[in-house]
């Protein structure tokens, strides 16, 4: 047992630092610090840079246009870009659809579809959940018939995170009401051009306008589309959904959130001194700091006792709950580090193009923000209560 | 003992019940959130009809002459409607500060305004440094020839853009301890820089460079406003304990009926043990805030002592941690429902987490409570 990095890892951190510090462009990595809002070229702008070193696809065989890297590499790689303040990935496409085409899909769909993700020319949004199935996946009711060399697709998807940027949906769509709930459902990847779709937004608690309500009127999709097998779906559906929450332990994130929030204690005072001297506060830090670091070796641990990074089922949800978990913990602490400089909702500090001087910080419109839309961590990707279910039946065998 | 309302304060709440459900639908509010002054003149003016802008002010200056129970009535359903008013700031808080620091004249000249609610206040005690201490500021008062020069910034003054006066704390140059002077905001220089605070209300930042005040809009003696500021906080806290009663109370119902009505995997998902037990678990948080809120409603006007602050802390450190419990677990049960915006749940969440954010939260409170620890043999640390 060696916990160590061995010294081509260490060269490949600072092969990843050096890359950091002459490609990210300083204006996203300052809003990425300060949680201010990007834009969607701002995604694309640094997914294009990733994509030229071809380090964008780390999770991709390297015949594809993959890294080829091992899980360490890509932990450093993510902990590295995450304190570097890089845009996170937005993983729908290279992340989650990817992989599916990858292991499911036609060699006429890889060779369409893997280049225009990498490229950036497609941009992907995952459109599983229905207003009538959330935690219950497979309950739902968007149709799919087909129709000649078409399927008509009718139905609606909701919460689906950025879909206002997206010209693709993946979908999950009952192609068949007589089977077993699981039995008749598919995967379909469909042009959100298409005539008979409308996208609305919904609005976050915090303001935000990341999730949308999808919807489908009569849409025709070429039988092409379908990834896999007709009624197979579910297969490609619960692939996705183990990718979907290695992802989201998100130690990188963490780790740079503690360090923001170090540094926040350290610029608010508290009365006369600074926070990061007060004791009780001190001491918070260093709960989630201790925590986070247990955290960081399990996910390591687990990461490196599977070979393809397909992690399996049970393990992935207890990485999901416990990086949840610290990420909210963190993002509670830094709302309260701005104690009464916490309540000003000042959302054009926010925005795109804010470069004014601030009310009060350029950190502090932030935090109070981010605390509220990170509830969303234990709610998305199958809750925390569905992984405890299935950390109970999968791994505990009760 | 008798934890029951009297029959005049089960009507004033039924009152103010009737008049919050009316008025203050979840659409009604977004529509005075996005109006010009961010909240609703009517409201106001109908609290003001109704006597209930009076409830929290001495007969002596035409008030009710309420105590802290019925300051608790009112706060309750406020919190329950999300009201976007400053009521608690205005009515409880500021007019508190009056009443206790002020000469006759100083009263008289404000609080029957106050009382009648023609004329709003706010209190500008909270700095971008002081974080809750309200004797770490740092702005400054220079005597000048009769009156005050003040300097300094004042920040997340609640309902400080609609305020007739605003109530300044600032350190007197060479005297000890805290002093409080009454602004007008329409004095000249003064300037302040509006916005709503997250969980609705408006609020600004106060800029004062060389801002003349009077010598008589002194409240109380230089340097002597520290331990009025302690004790009309803790009356705040009590009033606000029972604010977020009301929205946690609102959120557990919004939340349990939800449960009821959420059909997944082919059943209602109140039939799942575990929800049914954060449901329990959150029941017991609501049980203790509205234990501690009634403590602190009954204490809240008795004479300062290290007795009535711990039981105020206590109520609002208990109350703090039960709100962001039920905060975080409302939206959570809810699944994503619960984090949009068109749903008064979220609104809940963000009034009960960002209630936290004035008068101290728990981590303050805590620290607060363990300087007044009654050891004995040892003396408290305060
Ligand atoms: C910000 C955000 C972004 C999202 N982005 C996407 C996206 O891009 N694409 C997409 O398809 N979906 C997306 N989702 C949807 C997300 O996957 C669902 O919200 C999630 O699956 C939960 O479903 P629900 O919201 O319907 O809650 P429900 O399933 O109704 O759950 C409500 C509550 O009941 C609990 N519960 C449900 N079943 C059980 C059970 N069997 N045992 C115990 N407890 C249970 C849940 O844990 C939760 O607490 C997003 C959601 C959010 C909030």
């Amino acid at each position: 047992m060696d916990i160590h990095f061995t010294p081509e890892e260490q060269a490949f951190r600072d092969e990843v630092r050096a890359f950091l510090t002459s490609e990210l462009p300083a204006d996203i990595a300052s809003r990425v610090r300060l949680g201010r809002r990007l834009t969607k070229d701002d995604h694309l702008h640094w997914q294009r840079i990733l994509n030229r070193r071809g380090w964008y696809a780390v999770n991709w065989p390297e015949a594809y246009g993959g890294t080829g890297w091992t899980v360490v590499q890509k932990h450093i790689f993510e902990e590295e870009c995450a304190a570097f303040g890089a845009p996170r990935i937005i993983s729908f496409g290279v992340n989650m659809v990817a992989p599916v085409i990858i292991r499911f899909g036609s060699e006429a769909q890889k060779s369409w579809y893997l280049p225009r993700i990498l490229s950036g020319e497609d941009w992907w949004c995952q459109g599983y959940s229905e207003p009538g199935a959330g935690s219950d996946l497979a309950g739902l009711k968007t149709r799919a018939e087909r129709d000649g060399d078409h399927y008509v697709v009718n139905g609606q998807k909701t919460w689906t995170t950025l879909g206002q940027h997206a010209n693709r949906i993946f979908c999950l769509v009952r192609t068949d009401t007589s089977a077993r709930k699981q039995e008749g459902i598919s995967f379909l990847l469909i042009d959100m051009d298409s005539p008979g779709i409308t996208v609305r937004p919904i609005i976050t608690l915090d303001g935000e306008h990341e999730v949308n309500e999808v919807f489908f009127d009569n849409v025709r999709v070429p039988v092409g589309n379908l990834v896999g097998e007709e009624n197979r779906g579910w297969t490609c559906a619960k692939y996705l959904l183990t990718h979907e929450r290695t992802g989201q332990a998100g130690i990188g994130l963490s780790k740079a959130a503690l360090a923001h929030l170090k540094d926040i204690a350290a610029r608010e005072r508290n009365g006369g001194g600074m926070l990061v001297d007060d004791p009780l506060f001190r001491a918070r830090i260093a709960e989630v700091e201790m925590r986070l670091m247990a955290v960081e070796m399990s996910t390591l641990r687990i990461l490196a006792a599977t070979r393809d990074g397909g992690v399996p089922g049970a393990e992935s949800s207890l990485l999901k709950i416990q990086g949840s978990e610290i990420r909210q913990a963190i993002s509670d602490l830094t709302r309260k580090a701005l104690g009464p400089n916490a309540l000003p909702f000042l959302e054009e500090e926010l925005n795109p193009g804010f470069d004014d001087f601030p009310l009060y910080r350029n950190y502090s419109a932030a935090p109070a923000s981010q605390y509220f839309n990170l509830r969303k961590l234990s709610i998305y990707g199958g809750s925390n209560e569905i992984q405890k279910n299935i950390i109970a039946k999968r791994l505990l065998e009760l | 003992m008798d934890f029951n309302l009297n029959e005049e304060q089960q009507m004033l709440s039924d009152t103010i019940q009737r008049l919050v459900r009316n008025t203050y639908g979840f659409e009604q509010r977004e529509a005075f959130y996005r109006s010009d002054t961010g909240d609703s003149p009517e409201f106001w003016r109908q609290l003001s009809e109704l006597g209930i802008t009076s409830v929290p002010i001495a007969q002596a200056y035409d008030g009710f002459g309420g105590s802290g129970v019925e300051s608790m009535v009112v706060m309750k359903e406020l919190g329950r409607g999300l009201c976007l008013e400053s009521y608690l700031h205005s009515q409880i808080y500021g007019a508190g500060l009056v009443q206790q620091l002020g000469s006759p004249d100083q009263c008289q000249r404000i609080l029957p305004a106050v009382a009648a609610g023609d004329c709003r206040l706010a209190v500008a005690d909270e700095e971008a440094g002081s974080h809750y201490h309200v004797d770490r500021i740092e702005c400054r008062a220079t005597p000048c020839e009769r009156g005050w020069r003040l300097n300094g910034r004042k920040r997340v003054v609640i309902g400080g853009e609609r305020a007739r006066y605003l109530l300044v704390t600032a350190h007197i140059d060479g005297t000890e301890g805290v002093s409080l002077f009454i602004l007008d905001p329409k004095s000249e220089g003064v300037s302040r820089i509006g916005y709503p605070c997250a969980d609705g209300p408006q609020a600004c930042d106060l800029l004062l460079e060389d801002i003349y005040v009077e010598a008589d809009d002194l409240l109380g003696h230089p340097g002597g406003a520290l331990s009025a500021l302690h004790y009309q906080r803790g009356r705040a806290m009590a009033a606000q304990c029972a604010e977020a009663l009301g929205s946690m109370e609102e959120a557990f119902r919004l939340t349990l009926d939800y449960l009821k009505t959420r059909q997944q995997f082919g059943s209602p998902i109140s039939g799942f043990q575990v929800l049914q037990h954060r449901m329990a678990d959150m029941r017991g948080e609501l049980e203790l805030a509205t234990s501690m809120t009634i403590l602190a409603a009954c204490v809240a006007d008795d004479p300062g002592s290290g007795e009535r602050s711990r039981k105020l802390t206590a109520a609002k450190f208990i109350t703090a941690r039960a709100s962001q419990m039920i905060a975080e677990q409302a939206i959570q049960l809810h699944g994503g429902i619960g984090m949009t915006w068109e749903y008064a749940l979220a609104h809940h969440a963000k009034r009960l987490v960002m209630l936290t954010h004035q008068f101290g939260d728990d981590d303050f409170h805590l620290g607060g409570y363990s300087a007044l620890l009654d050891v004995p043999g040892r003396a408290n640390h305060n």
